[in-house]
């Protein structure tokens, strides 16, 4: 499916962190088939999803993303048996500071990725920019 | 390549090569890769740009040697395709050029890009700037890094004496490294031990398994402890201690033997149903390790159970497997093939035996449908029923047992089959190993098995370095699928071993000691122990071990102080990089 260009600048800015080992390899994959999905989703990949700081993820929405999604590994972690709550208890940490300071916790997005989940992988994105979307106000989006 | 001059310091202490690669057309059909090297060419830190055709080629190799020795870089960024292609190959540029190879990032601007905007050149183009701009961003905070050299004996350690961990110790001695067995059973061989024929080609377990145990012993450079665990370990990757402890009549005997590398091939248990689950405990209600047992001891021509003749049985597939939420929710794979094979022995036993399978799906792949075929041939009968609609089993009022299932494919109609035996088709379980699990710190997955790195691209090879995994511990697997594992983790081992050291990546944690307030919260975020107190400056504070550290980063946000950092992934580091990503403006395209 192809993606209407969108060089105004009027897609939302998606911060994706991904895992070396796992969902990184399903998002190269996505590009393999060229499934296509908003250029303006950006990829900064890691070792585990249990290393992201919470301040990374709110640094990103301060900087200008308008959405952050964390790819983790789920429960094929080759790390820590426990990453999937260790990542969602960081989601967690990061959306009650995103409360403190008036961002929306839907801007903050986690789900397992798989090393093959490339069609996944792009569907999140488009429905992650939508949901981005409608966040805007609406003024905006006129 | 870019013409030597004189060092300029562009306001920065840095000096950082960029190569923006066209991939041929694979990435500048879809980005304007000049445009890029434009926006990149006066960032902080840059004094080299170029665009070559391919970053990859010998002839691009040897120039960016070139440029990094003339123009003195301490830094080098290559945009091109996945760092899985060639992460490696520009890390032994860097290398080659006396460059620290950790000074060099590479940044994916074909998987993640050109190829998912082919129809959003500009989109494309701008998303290309930002990433560039993060990995010049990253590596103008990197640390020189050397990987950990560490030395290694040429010896391992096969923890299991089933069919894949006796044959990896042959592969491993044929390749010049001294191999231990240890089998926590008193004798070799496993289950595949005390099987008779077995699909494909109908060779006897028992037989395979001596012959593998006769060519052991006549080899100097295998030493095998049965009756015997695996019960400590210390030291590091390449020359670790290990503890065995010897069961012996006279009382445990503890001995350490010295090894680079360790496999794990401990294999599976059955399934065991609860007593009433699919009438298990009814007399002539067997699982299917029991079955055949019962097939292999038959005397020709007669199958007896309980010293009545068997005229019927009656399958019950899926047994233990393909469970709801919660339960076993994987197919064991092995157990459907195996099941046609057996009763294909029956068949020749006595042909008169009337089978039938009840089956939920049959996944007899490859060459085994050939095997499923035969048995239709052979006159088995197959009948399907529904997911949430499975058999049932009794015991029948006139005597012998009773089968009742919906076929969905004789128009759904209820049936009770009365058989002699019923065989429960049970698949396999992870083996209770919580011993080795501690003492080795090996990851396990939600299903109880043991997790490799990655199923296909690091099928073998667990994140506790020179630690392989290989057969049924991993995953259901049939014999031939189970010593293919144990041999590519004897190649594995080899590849670490005959060089007589190993690197490791230094890619790890490490603690600000002036930060580190002792809270001890990182102590428990990580399971592999690498993390330990220590006095510091009149203080106790954490400290981590390089060598034991994954580089997982678990341990980085669970310091309230921030006084944990992953060398690679650094605070500073990513901030940096978020904010390059983010810094790109929209773009023009270049003029050619």
């Amino acid at each position: 499916m192809a993606v209407v260009p969108d060089p105004a600048g009027a897609t939302p800015r998606i911060l994706v962190f991904s895992t070396i080992n796992i969902s990184d390899p399903g998002i190269d994959l996505a590009g393999s088939r060229h499934l296509e999905y908003p250029a303006t989703v950006q990829t900064m990949a890691v070792p585990c999803s249990s290393g992201l700081k919470p301040s990374w993820l709110i640094h990103a929405l301060e900087s200008g993303f308008e959405g952050v999604f964390v790819a983790s590994d789920g429960e094929e972690c080759a790390y820590l048996p426990d990453c999937a709550e260790r990542t969602a208890a960081i989601i967690s940490r990061a959306q009650a500071i995103m409360s403190e300071r008036g961002i929306p916790a839907s801007r903050l997005k986690m789900a397992a990725l798989c090393s093959v989940c490339a069609e996944p992988f792009a569907n999140y994105m488009r429905e992650f920019s939508a949901t981005l979307l409608a966040l805007r106000p609406t003024a905006a989006v006129a | 390549m870019s013409q030597p001059d004189e060092p300029t310091t562009g306001g920065t202490e840095r000096r950082i090569g960029v190569y923006i690669c066209h991939c041929g057309g694979n990435i500048s059909d879809y980005v304007d890769v000049e445009a890029v090297r434009e926006a990149l060419k006066d960032e902080p830190g840059v004094v080299v740009s170029e665009s070559p055709v391919f970053a990859c080629s010998d002839g691009t190799q040897h120039d960016m040697i070139d440029d990094i020795r003339a123009q003195h870089l301490d830094g080098l960024v290559v945009a091109s395709c996945s760092p899985k292609l060639h992460q490696v190959t520009f890390r032994n540029v860097a290398k080659r050029a006396d460059l620290n190879q950790y000074a060099y990032t590479q940044v994916n601007v074909r998987e993640q890009d050109s190829w998912a905007h082919q129809h959003d050149r500009a989109g494309a183009t701008e998303k290309a700037i930002g990433l560039v701009r993060a990995g010049v961003a990253k590596t103008r905070l990197s640390d020189p890094l050397e990987p950990l050299r560490i030395d290694t004996v040429p010896s391992a350690l096969v923890v299991g004496g089933g069919v894949a961990g006796l044959r990896a110790a042959i592969g491993l001695a044929d390749l010049g490294i001294q191999a231990v067995v240890v089998e926590r059973e008193a004798t070799l061989g496993g289950w595949v031990g005390r099987l008779g024929a077995t699909f494909p080609d109908d060779t006897s377990g028992a037989d395979e398994i001596a012959g593998l145990v006769e060519q052991i012993k006549a080899r100097r450079d295998i030493t095998v402890y049965t009756s015997a665990e695996l019960t400590g370990k210390s030291g590091t990757f390449g020359n670790y201690a290990a503890e065995l402890t010897l069961h012996r009549d006279d009382g445990d005997k503890v001995l350490t033997v010295g090894v680079g590398a360790i496999i794990v091939a401990t294999g599976f248990d059955s399934y065991l149903p609860d007593v009433g689950e699919f009438g298990y405990g009814i007399d002539g209600v067997v699982t299917l390790p029991e079955f055949k047992e019962l097939v292999d001891a038959a005397p020709s021509g007669q199958l007896s159970y309980a010293g009545r003749r068997v005229r019927s049985i009656a399958y019950v597939y899926c047994v233990g497997s393909r469970q709801p939420a919660g339960g076993n929710e994987y197919c064991s794979k092995y157990c459907c093939t195996a099941t046609i094979h057996a009763s294909l022995q029956v068949a020749r036993l006595d042909a008169s035996v009337r089978q039938y399978h009840l089956y939920r799906d049959i996944r007899a792949y490859g060459r085994n449908e050939l095997l499923y075929n035969s048995s239709r041939e052979a006159g088995s009968t197959y009948l399907k029923f529904a997911d949430d609609q499975p058999p049932a089993v009794a015991k029948l009022a006139g005597g012998g047992l009773g089968v009742t299932v919906t076929d969905l494919l004789t128009e759904s109609r209820e049936l009770t089959i009365p058989v002699d035996l019923v065989v429960l088709v049970t698949g396999m379980v992870p083996r209770e190993n919580a011993g080795l699990t501690a003492v080795l710190k090996l990851p396990v997955g939600s299903d109880g098995f043991f997790n490799e790195i990655h199923p296909k691209l690091r099928p073998v090879e667990t994140v506790v370095d020179g630690v392989m995994i290989a057969g049924c511990c991993q995953s259901p697997r049939t014999v031939g699928e189970s010593v293919a594992a144990g041999l590519a983790a004897v190649a594995q081992s080899a590849a670490l071993l005959k060089k007589g050291y190993a690197e490791l990546e230094p890619l790890v944690a490490t603690v600000d000691p002036a930060r580190c307030i002792g809270s001890g919260e990182c102590l428990t975020s990580c399971p592999y122990d690498a993390i330990t107190r220590i006095e510091w400056d009149g203080r106790s504070i954490a400290s981590v071990d390089p060598a034991t550290c994954k580089g997982c980063g678990g341990c980085v946000p669970a310091c309230g102080q921030d006084a944990i950092d992953l060398l690679g992934y650094t605070d500073a580091q990513m901030r940096a990089a978020i904010e390059g990503l983010i810094a790109a403006e929209p773009v023009k395209e270049a003029v050619s």
